[in-house]
């Protein structure tokens, strides 16, 4: 259990519990909560996003601190990546909250006629969200916004692997937000169970796949849907004919400039042509080192890794004898410090440790082929990842790998953007995950679409009714089929 | 071809083999069916539009035996075989005909400044192998709406139809073996060892129609490889019965829903009413006259009827006809033949909130009403339990019928009728809680199968420098402008004014 500097009796109450009890004691009260009606009216929605946007503006600096605590993320990172995100996720659902609450009117056919239909969009009811450590914040407050948009009351569980995250999450959220809708259960594995025993009306789980298997076989036992946001080897294919300088340089970006290699969106590994290769490997050298200096275990500008156990899997797969001899760049620890400083790989081989399993850290190998085609082949052989990135110029190459590349999202000439464009959805497919959010996607992902269909009580056909005839049978057929010419035909009898 | 299953099947060839088909076949099947998907034949529009006519044509041809196949497992009325079975099939299939083309199209999204210049779209793909596990009830229907929506989405697809409807289950294989694309469409029949075998597979979604007990099973074996799912299930769908309605009217609809699909046994029919003690007596008469009118004196005689489809149901059924609970209360009906497995339309006034007919699913031709004082207290007790795949209302009153829509939570609702919305093919037509998870019906069945990727798309130019490090305090108020997305924002960060 994380702590608190805070001890009043009511945080303490606000905090983390170990029991099952206390869970179902939660989760009754929210149910409480959510049948008085509170959370679904427009006001109330707005009131909290309003509220969650503020908490963000003002509280800024504590934020910025308690990243730089938690996984010495750089200052810019959390700033633009968590909190600005998450400035802007608040504005979108503010501004097309009230469209995404209107009904939508569908057509209707002859088949029903007269009749009107509408699907009604309305909250599931209690919701529990599932954060990681990685962008604690953004994974936090992301999903919660779409749940509250939805009209849901919300249990957040932070990741306790960035506790100063966890801990400033149930401050921030206790003074700010409606607590009689809104609450943040820190804690591990034990609280996370109990949390997990419950009954939900839906799970939004960002992490990895084995905890994923485990939080959908729980949610299996109470016909909980779930959205399960988790990652996979997110794989970059260089084209030769490219800038190579941007290409290079949005790599970078998009991996060592995303908490250090540490986001479920890193590239996590280049597939490019033998020939193509020592050039790119010189281009990613040169511009590591104009970004991160002659030495990038120095550097303020890179988060740390963010604990032992991720230093040391790290560490396993440098130290893989199937990669020894192919570091071409980097490869310096320092173990007190956490850190590793941005390392490529080249030519490794494809059983190697560092191929099997998401790298999640800030080395980055290099696989060659001898004609890029062949890289998609590589791709797919494996499990579907969360994205896949291609720098080309080449129109066919790009409608190819557009094409046949499953992946949950593909960006073309650069790394990780498409995380910032609200109307795309982000999630994943196959192993890589279930579900999408991020704009109206997320206030989809905590909607039921209920579908509503409006008769009135004239224009009774009599048609349906036993006792059934031949004559009946034909008109129903025609009327289902529902094209005016069969009902004429059925009508006269000439069908 | 090989023939799996344990159970004996009319008119299989003399000399075909029959094994056991375990997870040693299913696994093979599933690989067979990954290497035909990935030879990418089912990406292609033409491919599809042949399957789709394919199983158009197979059900049109051939709608005699299915008449026949469901009077044998159900005693099916045939107007209810042709319409609701084989005529809503139709309707499937020309929907997705006239749409395909279109639901195909990637959808071009909208990209903001922060990523200028680039352009972005939604392009759908098939997400490779699923499994379709079908229901007893409307077995052909429930079997190939679902594949068919599997295929206009582009996936390979193994069915497995309901062995409690086994002359139905056995004409699918026979037809889906003669008219479809066995590459790719492949029939698997049996009971619980089958349907295991085929749950430990790694399916790219897994879709299944029937009780939440079973629900739960699919989805806990579908977790261990991070299948997603849609659970078609059901629950006890309520009338709510207002006064100052066409009360003919009303009681004919509710008799068409729930006597006139199946006698009772569909997942959309009305399972009980709700009244108030006032109305009560005038609901119950002209429900006698008009079950009078539609069936006769004699109703277990009726051809108009569907039997009860095995003797365990009719043994549940009978079980809550005897409860202690609800004697006394048979307005209507209740006369039983075991031997023919039929039980006559039962109308049963003032049953206990606690009595067994209340506590589950009735699947069946007996109609509780339950009654209250004032008619909106009927929202308290829909509410008061699980959600239902649908809920209905026969009102005048415009206040009650919003209120009713606000706050009544279900798969589906519908006003003044029962039943219907399952013909709507623009409504998406799925449960809520414990009704079930996901939505199928028009394009909410090529979306169910279908996975939607992002796709972003940049240039080398416009390259800003502010992403990259060494980070300073002016690429930070630059990038939170840029983020945020309006220009002056922008412009302010630019000139330093933020």
């Amino acid at each position: 259990m994380s702590t608190s500097t805070d001890k009043t009796t009511s945080e303490e109450e606000k905090r983390a519990f170990v029991d099952a009890e206390a869970a179902s004691l939660l989760v009754k009260e929210l149910r409480g909560t959510f049948a008085s009606g509170k959370t679904r009216g427009y006001q109330w929605r707005v009131s909290q996003l309003k509220a969650l946007a503020k908490l963000i503006v003002e509280r800024e600096q504590e934020i910025v601190d308690a990243l730089r605590n938690d996984i010495a993320k750089p200052p810019l990172e959390t700033v633009a990546y968590e909190i600005a995100m998450l400035k802007n996720s608040c504005k979108v659902a503010l501004k097309e909250l009230k469209h995404w609450m209107t009904p939508e009117k569908v057509k209707t056919s002859i088949t029903t006629f007269p009749s009107s239909a509408e699907i009604v969009p309305e909250p599931l009811g209690v919701v529990l969200i599932i954060s990681a450590w990685n962008y604690p914040f953004l994974l936090s407050l992301d999903p919660v916004i779409g749940a509250i948009a939805a009209g849901n009351t919300v249990v957040l569980k932070p990741s306790e692997i960035a506790p100063a995250t966890s801990s400033l999450m149930v401050k921030l959220l206790g003074d700010y937000m409606d607590n009689s809708c809104i609450r943040v259960v820190e804690g591990a594995v034990d609280e996370t169970s109990a949390l997990l025993q419950q009954k939900w009306d839906k799970i939004f789980y960002t992490g990895n796949g084995r905890v994923a298997r485990i939080v959908m076989a729980a949610a299996a036992k109470h016909l909980t849907p779930v959205v399960l946001e988790l990652g996979g080897k997110s794989p970059v294919v260089v084209d030769s004919n490219i800038n190579l300088k941007v290409a290079t340089r949005r790599i970078i970006a998009g991996k060592w400039g995303c908490n250090n290699g540490q986001a479920c969106i890193s590239p996590d590994y280049i597939i490019t042509t033998k020939d193509y290769a020592p050039k790119l490997v010189d281009a990613l050298k040169a511009e590591l080192e104009t970004f991160y200096g002659k030495n990038p275990l120095e550097s303020k500008d890179l988060s740390r890794i963010v604990n032992s156990n991720h230093f040391a899997r790290l560490t396993k797969l440098l130290d893989d004898d199937k990669v020894s001899g192919k570091i071409v760049y980097g490869g310096k620890k320092d173990e007190s410090k956490l850190k590793i400083s941005p390392t490529v790989l080249l030519d490794v081989p494809r059983d190697s440790l560092i191929m099997t399993e998401e790298i999640f850290g800030p080395l980055l190998p290099i696989l060659t082929v001898d004609k890029l085609e062949e890289s998609f082949d590589v791709i797919n052989s494996g499990p579907k990842p969360l994205a896949a990135y291609i720098f080309t110029t080449n129109k066919k190459l790009k409608e190819q790998f557009v094409g046949t590349i499953s992946a949950g999202g593909l960006v073309v000439n650069d790394t990780t953007l498409h995380l910032a464009v609200h109307t795309l959805p982000f999630g994943g497919v196959g192993e890589s995950g279930v579900g999408s959010y991020h704009g109206k996607f997320s206030f989809d992902a905590f909607s039921h679409k209920k579908a509503v269909l409006y008769r009135s009580f004239i224009g009774d056909a009599p048609i349906r009714y036993p006792p059934y005839t031949n004559t009946k049978m034909r008109l129903l057929k025609a009327l289902i089929g529902g094209g005016i010419l069969g009902i004429i035909r059925a009508l006269f009898g000439w069908s | 071809m090989l023939v799996y299953g344990t159970i004996t099947m009319a008119g299989a060839e003399s000399g075909s083999q029959k094994k056991v088909f375990d997870a040693e076949a299913a696994s093979f099947l599933v690989k067979e069916l990954r290497e035909s998907f990935g030879s990418g034949r089912t990406r292609s529009y033409e491919w599809r539009v042949s399957q789709v006519k394919a199983l158009l044509k197979a059900v049109v041809e051939n709608e005699d035996q299915i008449v026949d196949a469901l009077r044998s497992d159900l005693a099916k009325p045939p107007l209810e075989t042709v319409v609701y079975e084989v005529g809503m099939f139709k309707n499937s299939c020309e929907v997705i005909l006239k749409e395909l083309k279109h639901w195909m199209v990637p959808e071009k999204v909208k990209t903001s400044i922060s990523t200028f210049p680039s352009s972005a779209e939604i392009v759908p793909e098939p997400l490779g192998v699923v499994l379709v596990i079908s229901a007893w009830n409307y077995p052909i229907l429930l079997s190939l709406d679902p594949v068919v929506g599997a295929i206009a989405a582009g996936n390979a697809v193994v069915l497995k139809p309901s062995e409690i409807a086994p002359a139905s289950s056995s004409l699918l294989a026979k037809l889906i073996e003669k008219y479809m694309d066995n590459s790719f469409i492949r029939v698997v029949e049996g009971a619980v060892d089958e349907t295991t075998a085929l749950l430990q597979q790694k399916w790219d979604k897994i879709f299944y129609t029937g009780n939440g007990k079973v629900g739960r099973i699919v989805m806990t074996a579908a977790a261990k490889h991070l299948t997603p799912v849609v659970l078609e299930l059901g629950g006890k769908s309520p009338v709510v019965v207002d006064s100052n309605i066409n009360l003919k009217v009303a009681a004919r609809r509710i008799i068409s829903g729930k006597w006139g699909l199946n006698n009772g046994q569909a997942c959309i029919s009305p399972d009980y009413i709700i009244t108030t003690k006032d109305c009560a007596p005038k609901l119950v008469d002209v429900l006698k006259t008009e079950l009078e009118n539609c069936y006769g004196k004699n109703p277990l005689e009726s051809e108009d009827l569907s039997r009860i489809v095995s003797s365990n149901h009719f043994a549940r059924l009978s079980k809550l006809l005897n409860d202690d609970k609800v004697s006394g209360k048979i307005a209507y009906g209740g006369e039983k033949d075991e031997k023919k497995l039929r039980i006559a339309p039962t109308v049963l006034l003032d049953v206990p909130q606690d009595s067994l007919i209340m506590g589950e699913e009735i699947f069946g031709p007996l109609l509780p009403i339950i009654t209250v004082n004032k008619v909106e207290e009927s929202i308290d007790v829909i509410n008061s339990g699980s959600k239902p795949l649908a809920a209905y209302i026969f009102t005048n009153n415009k206040k009650f019928k919003e209120q009713f829509v606000k706050n009544v939570s279900a798969g589906g609702l519908l006003v003044n009728d029962t039943v219907l919305h399952l013909v709507v093919h623009t409504l998406p037509f799925g449960g809520v809680g414990e009704s079930g998870m996901g939505a199928y019906h028009g394009k909410f069945s090529f979306d169910a199968f279908t996975h939607k990727k992002a796709v972003l798309y940049r240039s080398f130019a416009g390259d800003a420098s502010l992403r990259y490090p060494p980070y300073t305090d002016t690429k930070l108020r630059l990038m939170k402008a840029l983020i945020g997305g309006s220009i002056i924002g922008i412009i302010r960060a630019l000139f330093g004014w933020s």
